[in-house]
């Protein structure tokens, strides 16, 4: 090796794991897919081939064509504007859930693993009883106190995913704590909020990236399940599980209505966990073929 | 083992009364007058003072806490403002239903995704390991309630193998003795219930087993690919074992910790699942029951409902802990 590839040669973790990343074709599956989710999300008003909302009751369960790509629905709308436009809300629930759990979950669990104590047992208890319901089961009962709506629906998504992120945390926490160099922060002066922030924040940052690219998806897919029951978006908001609802009356004579949106929910859905398994292999090297 | 059971099993107070807690606080924190909220915008005063007054709304809310609690530790979850009957029995209607199907849908999640794994293990990079963890990935990525939605479309609507909808068709006689449908009819004998019984479960149990279906194949995969690269393995295969042992007795024994834990974990999923799953195919059980409830705004179900679930799978989650030391003898309780 001669000296300028030693000198080029890149000693950050990071720059390292970003490597391994774009090596790796799950997870540049994963990017292509958000890409392309990304791009009809922000472009929709160009790409979509009609108003979303505009009605045509002359015009209900049109079978695809070359008119309406995706066909229509029970009340004449096009399905592919519906989706191009429902982009745009599902990706808004993933960052807007997984923004509150991701920031709430880390306070806490920062508090319960760097202070310990009754700040521990406290905030671990209640993640404990958040845990014992089944996740979903705790959003449906946060929507029914709040009222369905698709912010309720939201923050009910934010909400039952706190405990994940705050785990995380702790035990990342509690495991270096006790550090060596931690001590000698600690000796020479720097604040809680220091250590907190440059220290133990940045060792929990590999497994919380994986965990909110995964939240992601699985926010979205909570998502469109609360708006399928009717807990979510309401009509006419061209969402993507809420314009499964009335599909199934429609099933023999329009299965298009339910085939297209579904589709759609997986599509972003395995985008977001492709990417995060792709994450998972470049950040964690060990865990790559297991 | 019984002083690790008995522990555990106090541990789960502090938990049981957290979650009656939050099940308690559903109905106060709803913004307003919670009576009115029920009764809905057109109730007169007196029904909604009398309401007020039977659910013990008046009281300050420690007392109600504390009356809730006495209430659940007798059975008493109140009684529904719909039907007005008393939760408890209207939930133990339909738990059966809800019972039978998360049953049947674990046997089918369990009975292909644990062999689809080990196989997609001892053949890692194969076309097999390939496509069967893609198709999982995608499993993983798929709404149930849409899944379900297509497996009515290809099975009823189109082929008319299967049926839709419901637990029993129109005509067939069936006397509920238990209300698992597969048990009644076997214990009457009654074939033709049963066959009938039986084809209206497997259209819901593929709906909802299919993501516990996926999520199980790929811990298995995982976890087999980690106890095929230890050492005890390469002497098994080296003392000249055969393939069939060395996978079935030295490496599914020892990667089954962690396949054991993702299938308690899966419970829940499935009691989740059984909102939207029961919702789909008409099923009338305990998680449509509760999406009925939330519609009509009858929230002394609601509570019931959703306590009833928690518990199931707080209990669900004790069992799997402790069968841990049935599979793995290193495991020693203190």
């Amino acid at each position: 090796m001669t000296n300028e590839e030693i000198k080029r040669r890149p000693s950050n973790p990071w720059y390292e794991a970003g490597r391994r990343l774009l090596k790796n074709r799950i997870g540049l599956l994963g990017i292509a897919f958000i890409g392309i989710l990304v791009f009809i999300a922000i472009f929709a008003p160009l790409i979509a081939p009609y108003d979303p909302l505009a009605q045509n009751i002359m015009g209900r369960y049109k079978a695809p064509s070359s008119e309406h790509l995706l066909g229509t629905d029970e009340m004449g709308r096009d399905i592919l504007s519906r989706i191009i436009y429902g982009s745009r809300i599902s990706l808004q629930v993933g960052l807007f859930s997984v923004s509150i759990a991701l920031v709430t979950g880390v306070f806490l669990g920062l508090l319960a693993g760097y202070y310990g104590g009754f700040w521990d047992m406290l905030i671990m208890r209640i993640m404990d009883i958040m845990l014992a319901f089944p996740a979903i089961l705790l959003a449906i009962a946060i929507v029914a106190i709040l009222g369905p709506q698709l912010r309720n629906a939201m923050l009910a998504i934010g909400i039952i995913n706190i405990p994940r992120f705050a785990r995380i945390v702790r035990s990342s926490a509690i495991s270096i704590k006790e550090s060596e160099y931690i001590l000698a922060a600690k000796m020479m002066g720097a604040s809680d909020v220091r250590i907190i922030f440059f220290h133990l924040l940045p060792n929990a940052m590999a497994p919380l990236i994986v965990q909110t690219t995964l939240s992601i998806a699985t926010a979205i897919l909570e998502a469109a399940a609360l708006s399928f029951l009717g807990l979510g978006a309401q009509p006419p908001t061209p969402e993507w599980g809420a314009m499964l609802t009335d599909a199934r009356s429609s099933l023999q004579q329009a299965p298009w209505v339910a085939t297209f949106p579904g589709l759609a929910i997986i599509f972003g859905v395995l985008g977001f966990n492709l990417l995060g398994d792709g994450l998972r292999d470049a950040l964690d090297p060990k865990m790559k073929n297991v | 083992m019984t002083s690790y059971i008995i522990k555990r099993l106090i541990a789960l107070i502090p938990v049981i009364i957290g979650v009656a807690l939050v099940v308690f606080l559903i109905i106060h924190l709803i913004p307003g007058d919670p009576a009115q909220t029920m009764l809905g915008e057109r109730a007169t005063v007196e029904a909604i003072e009398q309401l007020r007054e039977s659910m013990g709304l008046n009281e300050p809310l420690y007392i109600q806490f504390i009356s809730f609690f006495k209430g659940l530790l007798s059975g008493d979850l109140g009684r529904s403002v719909m039907s007005n009957n008393p939760v408890l029995n209207e939930i133990s209607v339909r738990f059966p239903a809800t019972l039978e199907l998360s049953f049947c849908a674990m046997i089918f999640a369990v009975g292909v995704g644990i062999p689809a794994g080990i196989f997609a293990a001892t053949h890692q990079n194969s076309f097999f390991d390939n496509a069967s963890m893609l198709i999982a990935l995608v499993g993983v990525s798929m709404p149930i309630f849409w899944l379900g939605l297509m497996l009515i479309w290809l099975f009823a609507v189109i082929l008319g193998w299967l049926p839709p909808s419901s637990r029993l068709s129109v005509g067939v006689e069936l006397d509920y003795i238990t209300n698992i449908l597969l048990v009644d009819s076997i214990i009457q004998l009654n074939w033709d219930a049963f066959k009938d019984v039986f084809s209206h479960l497997i259209l819901p149990s593929v709906a909802l087993g299919t993501i516990p279906l996926a999520i199980i194949a790929r811990m298995t995969r995982s976890s087999m690919l980690e106890v095929l690269k230890q050492d005890y393995i390469r002497t098994a295969y080296s003392k000249g074992l055969q393939d069939r042992i060395v996978v079935y007795k030295h490496a599914l024994k020892n990667a089954f910790i962690p396949i054991i834990t993702v299938v308690g974990l899966q419970f829940g999923v499935l009691l989740g699942g059984a909102v939207l799953t029961e919702t789909i195919f008409s099923w009338p059980g305990l998680g449509k029951y509760l999406v009925d409830a939330i519609y009509a705004r009858d929230f002394p179900v609601v509570q019931g409902g959703i306590l009833f679930f928690a518990i199931a799978f707080v209990l669900v989650n004790l069992l799997v802990d402790i069968s841990y030391a049935a599979i793995d003898p290193r495991i020693e309780y203190k």
